[in-house]
């Protein structure tokens, strides 16, 4: 069980590091949740399974005066490269346990599948399959159907930097253009149905911030915009147009910067499709600059620079 | 905001204080005919503007926005309008997917001297905004 190689691959690293940072089990068993490991005899409580959705990496630019362990999949590596590319992180001080993924599981849509029934326990079987127990009985769900969108077309499986690889180096089997299929799709509409699905989605939005908290690239955290008095962007006000701002910004600010790791579609309560919008950027950077986010260390990230003559931007007229 | 009368649009302009902010002043200098629709807000370099500007423009009730830097390879600054154009691009294709239409928005380089091309912007962009009518109706969006 490749679990237990991830608690071999943490117990070799923690003599020389200060944390090692991975999963262990939530409150319940449908839940996991980030632990810290600083002693040996902690390593036992640490789990590695599809549950394991959370992406660990946001802790790193606030620990970055510590040498710390980490234990990433493969779309989480997208991240440490994109810290690496901004500067936000030094390699050094980061060790880093790759585990190849072969998809996460989606708790909202597991406990959508259930009926939100309380969970008695959870279990895996060799054919990809989630087995949820309840007291109402039992209910078996490939993971592949309970995955979030991410991982439907995911390209990296297989961490793309890593210290220790636990297990072997897996493929994707997703075709490339799959990724912004959805954002393409969403093109097709016409401009006032686009409109429209976005007054219905945001409209919803609560205002939480738990997308931006939970989004790794939000390295403003407590100086945000969206919370500041002067400059003041967005007021208290209850309207569709504050809502509107403040996905706007969190977008902007993430513009050739978002790592699609779907942190914040995970931790939206009122289930916004809010990395949409990320992704059409994403999608658009591709195109103009073909730069994809978070996969090769030495790039600049299209926003950071410029080029004297722009190929792919021509003047526009009136 | 104050409701309007009368069949004028309200179209904000963000112009670099160094070359489009001079290319429309030559532009009054020369007292050529522009439209009243404008509001310009002096920014010091087109690199000052950031998209949200833009954003926050058009959501809180204006019906279209115009930013206008220096040519590029002649930013006071040496590089503002680079980036300018980078970012400036990318809004430009986020807009329609979000439901507002590009052609609210636009953005151009005119130098200190080119009143004339200044006064064809200005013109052009407004009779556009006009053609597609006012983005907000009234009253709305008072939450």
């Amino acid at each position: 069980m490749s679990t237990e190689k991830v608690k071999e691959a943490i117990a070799k690293i923690l003599p020389d590091v200060e944390t090692v940072i991975c999963w262990q089990g939530g409150f319940d068993a449908v839940h996991a949740t980030p632990c810290f490991i600083t002693k040996p005899d902690e390593i036992d409580k640490v789990i590695w399974n599809p549950l394991c959705a959370q992406n660990l990496t946001s802790y790193l630019p606030s620990l970055n005066k510590k040498k710390v362990g980490i234990v990433v999949k493969g779309c989480d590596s997208r991240t440490i490269i994109q810290y690496l590319q901004e500067g936000l992180i030094d390699r050094e001080k980061v060790v880093i346990i790759g585990v190849p993924c072969t998809g996460v599981v989606s708790v909202k849509k597991v406990l959508k599948e259930i009926g939100h029934q309380p969970v008695a326990d959870v279990a895996f079987d060799n054919n990809g399959n989630i087995v949820v127990k309840t007291s109402k009985g039992e209910k078996t769900l490939a993971i592949a159907d309970a995955c979030p969108d991410k991982c439907a077309t995911c390209q990296y499986p297989t961490p793309l930097v890593y210290d220790h690889l636990v297990g072997d180096p897996i493929t994707s089997d997703k075709p490339k253009e799959s990724v912004y299929q959805d954002v393409r799709e969403f093109e097709a509409k016409t401009l006032e149905e686009r409109k429209a699905y976005w007054e219905k989605e945001l409209g919803r939005c609560i205002r939480c911030y738990a997308c931006r908290n939970a989004c790794p690239m939000c390295i403003c955290q407590d100086s945000c915009i969206a919370e500041t008095r002067e400059p003041h962007w967005i007021s208290q006000k209850l309207s569709l147009q504050e809502k509107f701002m403040f996905h706007m910004i969190h977008a902007l600010h993430l513009a050739g910067r978002c790592v699609e790791c779907g942190e914040c579609d995970r931790v939206c309560p009122m289930d916004i499709p809010v990395s949409k919008i990320k992704k059409k950027i994403n999608a658009e950077m591709k195109e103009l600059f073909n730069y994809e986010t978070g996969v090769n260390p030495d790039d600049r990230p299209p926003m950071f620079t410029f080029n004297v003559d722009e190929v792919k931007i021509k003047e526009h007229k009136i | 905001m104050p409701e309007l009368t009368g069949k004028e649009l309200r179209v904000v302009g963000f112009l670099c204080n160094w070359c489009s902010y001079g290319g429309a002043d030559t532009a009054g200098v020369a007292r050529f005919k522009q439209p009243t629709d404008l509001r310009i807000i002096r920014v010091p370099c087109s690199g000052r503007v950031d998209p949200l500007f833009v954003v926050k423009a058009l959501l809180a009730g204006a019906d279209g926005v115009l930013v206008s830097g220096c040519h590029p390879r002649d930013c006071h600054y040496t590089d503002g309008n680079f980036y300018a154009r980078r970012r400036l691009e990318m809004l430009k294709r986020l807009l329609p997917f979000i439901g507002i239409d590009e052609r609210r928005f636009h953005y151009t380089w005119v130098s200190a001297s080119e009143g004339q091309k200044w006064q064809q912007v200005v013109t052009e962009f407004t009779n556009r905004l006009h053609q597609i009518g006012p983005l907000h109706a009234k009253k709305e969006n008072e939450g």
